[in-house]
């Protein structure tokens, strides 16, 4: 007995809807992409162009209504010194935090590259993704009990006699403060320890591409271990290392809850956002506020997409 | 990138440092949930105590918060779950007009600073009159948790021959007994990774959250508040030690699931 070539449709409605889905690609395709498009394409986007539409709206100074009119007035309070040192602050401070965690995370991403295996690779891996993946919060909590002025540091540097050097870095002007939780210095320290793995992941993929013997045909040839580092590492895992510090310059500029816990007070464009959209109730300068990280990651995103970063990724 | 040789000291040096740096402030966590020390974050601990567990045991707010948050995990990850797979199915099955956008538009709201995601959603919410609600929390989470459930099951649709499933087709398998018995299993550790990184993502979100939940206490904004404003400090200790428990598991699963295959999960949060 031979079976039919062609089986007979199968009954039921799920059935049939999905046979002839199958049949019919496009759209099937359709309907696959219609939920995220309404989703995302709709609803989120829909969101942010009404936030930025607001941003060329300006604030009535006396009764606080927004005036719904077409002005750049908003912007140009951007450039108010208060409000300008605020964003220069803040890109002062992502610029620092990503070249403190690149040169940070390139000895953890190299080592484990090249010369980590079995157990130590397996370490490396817990040890990046464990603080990648462990609560935000608890983290900044964690550093607000190390920094603290009774904590774990201050014990550490009198355990070592260095207690001169954490004092003398304490009384640095602009940086310092009275502890290293109310300084400009601990900020710095809590975004490159919690921004720190988004470095690593792409350094490290970076460097595992690079072939080991070229790294020895390049000693033979007779490089010393600085040229090669200079030479041949070092522009082969440039991809990499801009990969990474999208992500650190990124959440940097966008971050307000770091500053607020562990810092000297100093608003950072987070937390300006935070307050003209709350307390201050001055939504379109808050909307102004947000274009400006929006900006200045645009033309980061696209100066390092010519540097041909995303293939790191 | 292997080769026999050792590692130079200076750099062997630099890595574990380095990694002592990445694990010391999490181990730390653990020691502080059990010190005696009420009112300072003393160093070293002047004594320890079991104390503190059931004093947080007995806290309602600390577990409307944590049942809050489990909820809103759990629904946010069910909506990333079917909308990630159905893209991803899409995505990585054919080529339409618009495929790049979609890929750009899932990852968006991640690349974009949490507080632009987060104002935005609210002055939306406002501007359509919706009170905040767990929904609207729900809302902003599953907007970001898409991307890391599409991330991964990209990933193995692209891996899983086309072939398979015209077969099972041929063999005279229906569209569901092929999604069922071909396609779920080939896709379905990577969705369960995915699953859970959403799970945890959406668990320790505070950035949006803080914008679309109202009145409401998920349980970092639980900690946020207690970290502003401390009352009990050490009720604040055996929370924190219990999230990293509880973020920690899904992350150790997920590298043992996905460990034989890619490792595209994880590489942006």
């Amino acid at each position: 007995m031979t079976l039919p070539a062609i089986l007979p449709a199968r009954g039921g409605i799920a059935a049939r809807a999905i046979d002839w889905m199958m049949r019919h690609p496009a759209m099937f395709t359709f309907l696959m992409v219609l939920p995220i498009v309404l989703w995302l394409g709709i609803v989120y986007i829909g969101s942010l162009i009404a936030l930025l539409m607001q941003s060329f709206f300006s604030i009535d100074e006396f009764s606080g209504v927004v005036k719904q009119e077409f002005t750049l007035s908003t912007y140009a309070e951007l450039l108010r010194p208060a409000n300008f040192d605020i964003i220069l602050r803040t890109i002062l401070m992502a610029a620092s935090v990503t070249l403190a965690s690149a040169a940070i995370a390139f000895p953890i991403a190299y080592f484990a590259a090249r010369y980590a295996k079995g157990k130590w690779k397996a370490l490396f891996y817990i040890g990046v993704m464990l603080p990648l993946w462990s609560s935000y919060l608890v983290k900044v909590y964690a550093w607000k009990l190390v920094l603290a002025k009774e904590g774990i540091l201050t014990w550490v540097f009198e355990k070592l006699h260095l207690t001169w050097l954490l004092d003398g870095l304490l009384a640095l002007p602009v940086v310092g403060g009275n502890s290293l939780s109310v300084s400009y210095l601990g900020t710095f320290i809590v975004f490159v320890y919690i921004w720190l793995p988004y470095m690593i992941i792409p350094v490290q993929a970076a460097l595992e591409r690079v072939p080991g013997a070229m790294m020895e045909a390049a000693s033979d040839l007779g490089a010393n271990p600085g040229q090669s580092f200079r030479m041949v590492l070092f522009p082969l895992a440039l991809p990499g290392v801009i990969a990474g510090s999208i992500f650190t310059f990124s959440l940097t500029l966008g971050d307000y809850i770091i500053p607020q816990i562990i810092g000297s007070g100093r608003l950072f464009i987070g937390q300006a956002v935070y307050v003209q959209q709350g307390t201050a109730g001055n939504i379109p300068l808050a909307a102004a506020f947000t274009v400006v990280p929006i900006v200045i990651m645009g033309v980061y995103l696209w100066g390092a997409r010519k540097m041909g970063a995303f293939d790191a990724l | 990138m292997h080769s026999d040789t050792r590692a130079p000291l200076p750099l062997k040096i630099a890595a574990i440092g380095g990694l002592v740096f990445l694990l010391a402030p999490i181990a730390l966590i653990f020691v502080y949930a059990f010190t005696t020390e009420e009112k300072s974050f003393q160093w070293p601990p002047p004594g320890l105590t079991l104390k503190w567990f059931g004093v947080t045991m007995g806290r309602a707010d600390v577990w409307a918060a944590l049942a809050l948050s489990v909820k809103v995990a759990a629904i946010s990850t069910c909506i990333a779950l079917v909308l990630g797979t159905m893209t991803a199915a899409a995505v990585a099955r054919s080529r339409f007009f618009g495929r790049e956008t979609i890929s750009l538009l899932v990852i968006l709201p991640i690349a974009l600073p949490g507080i632009i995601t987060g104002i935005s959603l609210r002055s939306a919410f406002s501007l359509l009159d919706i009170p905040f609600s767990t929904w609207t929390i729900v809302l902003g989470h599953a907007t970001f948790c898409i991307v890391v459930v599409y991330n991964n099951a990209v990933a193995r649709f692209r891996r899983t021959s086309g072939a398979l499933i015209e077969a099972a087709m041929d063999l005279g398998a229906d569209g569901l007994q092929t999604f069922r018995l071909v396609i779920l299993p080939n896709i379905g550790t990577a969705l369960l990774a995915g699953g859970m990184l959403a799970f945890a993502l959406s668990f320790d979100e505070v950035i949006v959250t803080t914008f679309t939940a109202g009145n409401q206490s998920t349980l970092p904004i639980w900690m946020l508040e207690e970290l502003i404003r401390p009352r009990q400090r050490p009720v604040t200790n055996v929370v924190a030690m219990l999230v990293v428990l509880v973020t920690v598991f899904p992350i150790l699963a997920a590298y043992w699931l996905t460990k034989e295959g890619e490792h595209t999960e994880g590489a942006e949060k």
